[in-house]
């Protein structure tokens, strides 16, 4: 059964430990090596952040640079890149504000809203239904309604589906509690879920002339189901 | 088991976090609920696609010249 598991705690040291140390030790080439690691992750979460391309860029220097000189102060009982991602979220939050002309920004913003908490649309998506679009048409639907989350949600929805963060992990670095954790992820997949349905769900006539194979693994628990 | 249940225990299911019995009873509600299978469904969907089609990728041009300032400042101390 396919299964969207949260990544294991583990038990031998990160790798990134011994790199950390090189540091440390003076050797800046293993910094190099962090940096080209984790790059695209905190580029990538600082413009769904601020949701600009030249604060991105900014965050992303920032950030590993923040890290660098910080690099004593990094207690080694969180793993680096969860620690890397908490600097990359404080810097992004302090250029929103910035672009904000001073406007308080925070994580805790906007999410007194019941958008999205009961499932509405209910009409079932075509089968891979990103395949209705191009690649540039995809990522234009992605990008606008992921856009489209109030940042409290946002952030935790990219940390924690797409970035891979424990729900743990999350919590940690966005300074929230485990249950806000859960509750904005709750929402925000819901919330995206009926966003998309406007563009994914099944068309009253399909265009296909055979309707395609149904994926079971993706479109049920795994288990037998009682078609009758 | 109502649908406000099920769907409170919805982020368990997917994250695969609940107990046997948990998720046998969240079976036997999908079996009568259409409605909570096109949520489960298309939510898991969404997911799926928002991980396999990353948004917001760095540029090869842009990643080396931003990689190549960082590691000038950093090996000046910063």
């Amino acid at each position: 059964m396919a299964t969207i598991q949260p990544i294991a705690g583990e038990l031998e040291p990160h790798p990134d430990v011994a790199l950390v140390q090189r540091v440390r030790d003076g050797d800046v080439s293993a910094y190099d090596d962090l940096v080209r690691k984790y790059d695209r992750q905190i580029f990538r979460i600082a413009q769904h952040i601020t949701q600009n391309r030249e604060d991105a860029e900014d965050v992303m220097q920032d950030a590993f640079l923040k890290a660098y000189e910080k690099l004593d102060q990094f207690q080694g009982n969180s793993k680096f890149y969860t620690w890397l991602v908490r600097i990359a979220v404080n810097e992004s939050l302090m250029r929103l504000r910035k672009r904000r002309s001073g406007k308080m920004v925070s994580i805790d913003e906007d999410i007194e809203t019941d958008e999205g908490s009961v499932p509405r649309d209910l009409a079932d998506w075509a089968p891979d239904p990103e395949q209705n679009y191009t690649q540039a048409e995809l990522r234009a639907i992605l990008e606008k309604t992921i856009k489209g989350l109030p940042p409290g949600f946002r952030v935790v929805f990219i940390l924690r589906d797409v970035e891979g963060l424990s729900t743990e992990e999350t919590a940690e670095t966005l300074g929230l509690s485990i249950p806000a954790v859960k509750s904005r992820l709750l929402r925000a997949r819901l919330q995206l879920r009926e966003r998309l349905s406007r563009y994914f769900r099944m068309k009253k006539a399909p265009r296909v002339t055979k309707p395609r194979g149904t994926k079971s693994s993706e479109l049920k628990l795994g288990e037998t189901r009682d078609e009758k | 088991m109502t649908c406000s249940e099920f769907l409170a225990l919805l982020d368990d299911l997917i994250d695969d976090s609940v107990t046997a019995e948990t998720r046998a009873e969240l079976q036997k509600h999908l079996h009568g609920c259409g409605h909570c299978e096109v949520t489960l469904n298309t939510t898991r969907k969404t997911i799926e696609i928002y991980r396999s089609h990353q948004i917001y990728d760095l540029p090869p041009d842009l990643r080396e010249r931003l990689h190549a300032a960082i590691m000038a400042r950093c090996k000046k101390g910063c």
